[in-house]
C-alpha cells in the first residue's frame, strides 16, 4: 500500500459500516426477524379480522382484494398470515427462553456435581432418544391443546440439548486454574456457580437458544399440521396450512404463503445464529 | 470388540427404561384422571370405569409400571383403545411404507450431499463451495411439507411425471413403488442432505489441511484418489456420526411427509391415533423410535471400526 492511500484510510477513520460488512448474515437475519416483528405488532391495523367467515369469496385466488388467496370458508390468507406471525415468534421465543432457562440451571448443576450428573444425564439420555415431534404428540394428546401446552411440549425436547451444551463448557471451565484457585481460597459453591462459571455459558448460550428458537418454530408449524398443535381456531401458519391441505390442489395458495413466511423466518433466525456462531464463539464455528 | 458391543448394549437398558418410565409417568402425571383421558371427552362413567379396569389403571403406581415393563419385554407395546388391536400388529401393518420412505431418504440424502460436501470442501471459498452452502442454510429453513407440496405442484399436477399422493407396496412391484416413493423421499432428503452435506464439508476441510494429504499429493497421487481415498475415509467418522444424530429429524420427518403424501405408514398410524386421542399407539411407536433410534447409535459406534482402525474397543 502506498503512503498516498494509507493516508486516506485513516483519515477517514473507522468506517461506519464496518460491523455492517463483516456481519452480514447477523444484519439481514436481524433485519427479517424485526420486519417479523413489526408484522406481529401492527397486526390488527395492517390485516382484517383472521376469523371472520366471507362464504362469497371462498377459495379466492390471490388478487388485489385478497392479496394471499382466501380458504374454504372464505377468510383472507393473508389476514390469517399476519396475524400467524404472532403465535410463531410466540412459541419461538417462549421455547428459546424456557429450555435454555431450565438446560442452564440443570446443566451447571451437573458439571459441578458429580452425583447429580450421573443420574441427570441418565434422565437426558432418554429424553433425547425420542423425537421431539413424538414427544410433544404424547402430551398433547393427553391434555387439552393450548399455546402454553404446545410451548411446554415443544420446549421438553429442547433441554436435553441445551444441558449437554452448557455441562460440556462447565466441564472444561472447571479444570482450569482459576476455578481451582477460588475452591482453595474457600469460595462457597453456589458463589463459584454463579459468579466464576455461569459467565462462560452465555455466549454458546445465545447461540444455541437461536436454534432451538428455529426448531421450535418447525416444531409448532409441524405439530399444527398434524393436527397436535395450536387449537384449530388459532390461525398459527401451521394451523392454515393444515387446512389447506384437502384443498391443495385448486387452491395451493392457502399453503403455499404460510410455509413461506415460514421458511423466511426459520432463515432469518438460523442467519442470526451461524452470524452470532462465527462472532462470539469460534471454537464452535470450527467443530460445526 | 465383543466386550465393548455388550458393554454399550448393556448401557441401551437405562435409556430404554427411562424412555419407558417418561412415556408412562406422562399418562398419570398430566391432570386429571388417566382414565377419562383416554376414554375421551364424551364417555360415561362406566366408560371410565371399563377403560380403568382394563388398562389396570387401578392398582398401585409401581405394579402398574412393573406390569409395562415386563409385557414390554415380552414384545406388547400395549393396546389400542379405539380398535382394540395390539399396538405391535397396527405397526406390522404399518411398517413398510414408512421403512420404504426412511431407507430411500437415507441413501438419497447420502448420495447426493456427501459428494456435494466433499465437492464444496475440495472447492473451498469458489462458487461451487458457495451453492453448496447456500443449499445447506436454506435446506434448514424450507419446512419438509412446504417442499413436498411444490415438488407435488411441480412434478406431479403440472408435469403429470408422477402420481399426486399415496403409495404403491413392494408387492405391486418395485419399479411402481419407486415412482410413489420419489417425491416424498425427495422431499425428506432435502433437510437431511442440508445437515449431512455441511458436516461432510467441515470433516473434509479439517482432513484436506493434513499433511499426508499434501504428501499423496507430492508423490503424485491423483487428485480424484487423494480425495476419495485418503481425505473421505478419514473424514469419514463425523459424517456418519451426523447420519445417526439425524435420525431422530428422519423419524420426525417420515410422520409429516406421510401426511403430504397420503402414505398409509406408521405416521399415519400417529396422526390416527391423536385424532383418536388413542394414547397407547403413541406410546407403543415413541418406545419403537427410541429403540430404533438407540440400536443405530449403537451400529453407528461400531462402525467406527471400519473407517479409522486407531479405534479400538
Amino acid at each position: 500500500m502506498t503512503a498516498a492511500t494509507l493516508d486516506a484510510v485513516v483519515a477517514a477513520g473507522p468506517r461506519k459500516f464496518d460491523w455492517v460488512r463483516r456481519n452480514p448474515t447477523i444484519v439481514i437475519g436481524s433485519a427479517i426477524l424485526a420486519l417479523f416483528v413489526v408484522l406481529a405488532l401492527v397486526a390488527p391495523w395492517i390485516a382484517n379480522d383472521p376469523l371472520s367467515f366471507d362464504p362469497l369469496n371462498r377459495l379466492k385466488r390471490p388478487s388485489s382484494e385478497f392479496w394471499f388467496g382466501t380458504d374454504q370458508f372464505g377468510r383472507d390468507v393473508y389476514s390469517r398470515v399476519v396475524y400467524g406471525t404472532r403465535i410463531s415468534l410466540i412459541v419461538g421465543a417462549s421455547v428459546a427462553v424456557i429450555a435454555t432457562a431450565i438446560g442452564l440451571v440443570v446443566g451447571v448443576l451437573c458439571g459441578y456435581y458429580r452425583r447429580v450428573d450421573d443420574i441427570v444425564m441418565r434422565v437426558m439420555d432418554g429424553l433425547m432418544a425420542i423425537p421431539a415431534i413424538l414427544l410433544a404428540i404424547a402430551l398433547i394428546t393427553l391434555m387439552k391443546a393450548s399455546l402454553l401446552i404446545v410451548i411446554i411440549a415443544i420446549s421438553i425436547p429442547e433441554i436435553p440439548r441445551v444441558v449437554r451444551l452448557v455441562r460440556s463448557v462447565v466441564l472444561t471451565v472447571r479444570g482450569l486454574p482459576y476455578i481451582e484457585a477460588a475452591v482453595a481460597s474457600g469460595t462457597r459453591g453456589r458463589i463459584i456457580m454463579t459468579r466464576h462459571i455461569l459467565p462462560t455459558t452465555v455466549a454458546p448460550l445465545i447461540v444455541q437458544a437461536t436454534y432451538v428458537c428455529a426448531s421450535a418454530i418447525l416444531i409448532e408449524a409441524g405439530l399444527s399440521f398434524l393436527g397436535a398443535g395450536t387449537p384449530p381456531e388459532i390461525p398459527s401458519w401451521g394451523n392454515v396450512i393444515s387446512l389447506g391441505r384437502a384443498y391443495f390442489q385448486i387452491s395451493p395458495w392457502i399453503i403455499f404463503f404460510p410455509g413461506l413466511m415460514l421458511a423466511i423466518a426459520v432463515l432469518a433466525i438460523n442467519l442470526v445464529g451461524d452470524g452470532l456462531r462465527d462472532t462470539l464463539d469460534p471454537r464452535i464455528a470450527r467443530r460445526m | 470388540m465383543t466386550a465393548y458391543i455388550l458393554r454399550r448394549l448393556l448401557a441401551t437398558i437405562p435409556v430404554m427404561v427411562v424412555v419407558a418410565l417418561f412415556v408412562f409417568l406422562l399418562l398419570h402425571l398430566t391432570p386429571g384422571d388417566p382414565a377419562a383421558v383416554i376414554a375421551g371427552d364424551d364417555a360415561s362413567p362406566l366408560d371410565i370405569e371399563g377403560v380403568r379396569r382394563k388398562l389396570g389403571l387401578d392398582r398401585p403406581l409401581w405394579e402398574q409400571f412393573g406390569i409395562y415393563v415386563s409385557n414390554l419385554l415380552r414384545g406388547d407395546l400395549g393396546t389400542s383403545i379405539f380398535s382394540n388391536l395390539p399396538v405391535l400388529t397396527l405397526v406390522k401393518q404399518r411398517l413398510e411404507p414408512s421403512l420404504v420412505l426412511a431407507l430411500s431418504t437415507l441413501v438419497l440424502a447420502t448420495a447426493f450431499a456427501v459428494p456435494m460436501g466433499v465437492l464444496a470442501a475440495w472447492k473451498a471459498r469458489t462458487l461451487i463451495d458457495r451453492v453448496v452452502m447456500g443449499f445447506s442454510v436454506l435446506g434448514f429453513a424450507v419446512p419438509v411439507f412446504l417442499i413436498g407440496y411444490l415438488l407435488i405442484y411441480i412434478f406431479a399436477i403440472e408435469l403429470r411425471w408422477l402420481p399426486v399422493q399415496g403409495y404403491k407396496p413392494l408387492a405391486l412391484g418395485i419399479g411402481e413403488t419407486a415412482r410413489s416413493i420419489a417425491l416424498p423421499a425427495f422431499a425428506l432428503s432435502m433437510v437431511y442432505m442440508a445437515l449431512i452435506a455441511r458436516i461432510t464439508r467441515a470433516s473434509m476441510l479439517e482432513v484436506l489441511s493434513q499433511d499426508y494429504i499434501r504428501t499423496a499429493h507430492a508423490k503424485g497421487v491423483a487428485a480424484v484418489a487423494v480425495l476419495l481415498h485418503h481425505a473421505l475415509k478419514n473424514a469419514a467418522v463425523p459424517i456418519v456420526t451426523v447420519i445417526g444424530i439425524g435420525l431422530t429429524l428422519l423419524i420426525s420427518g417420515v410422520v409429516i411427509t406421510e401426511t403430504v403424501f397420503n402414505i398409509p405408514g406408521l405416521g399415519r398410524l400417529t396422526v390416527d391415533a391423536i385424532l383418536k386421542r388413542d394414547y397407547p399407539i403413541i406410546q407403543g411407536l415413541i418406545i419403537l423410535f427410541a429403540g430404533v433410534k438407540v440400536l443405530a447409535n449403537l451400529l453407528i459406534d461400531i462402525s467406527y471400526v471400519f473407517f479409522d482402525p486407531r479405534i479400538r474397543y
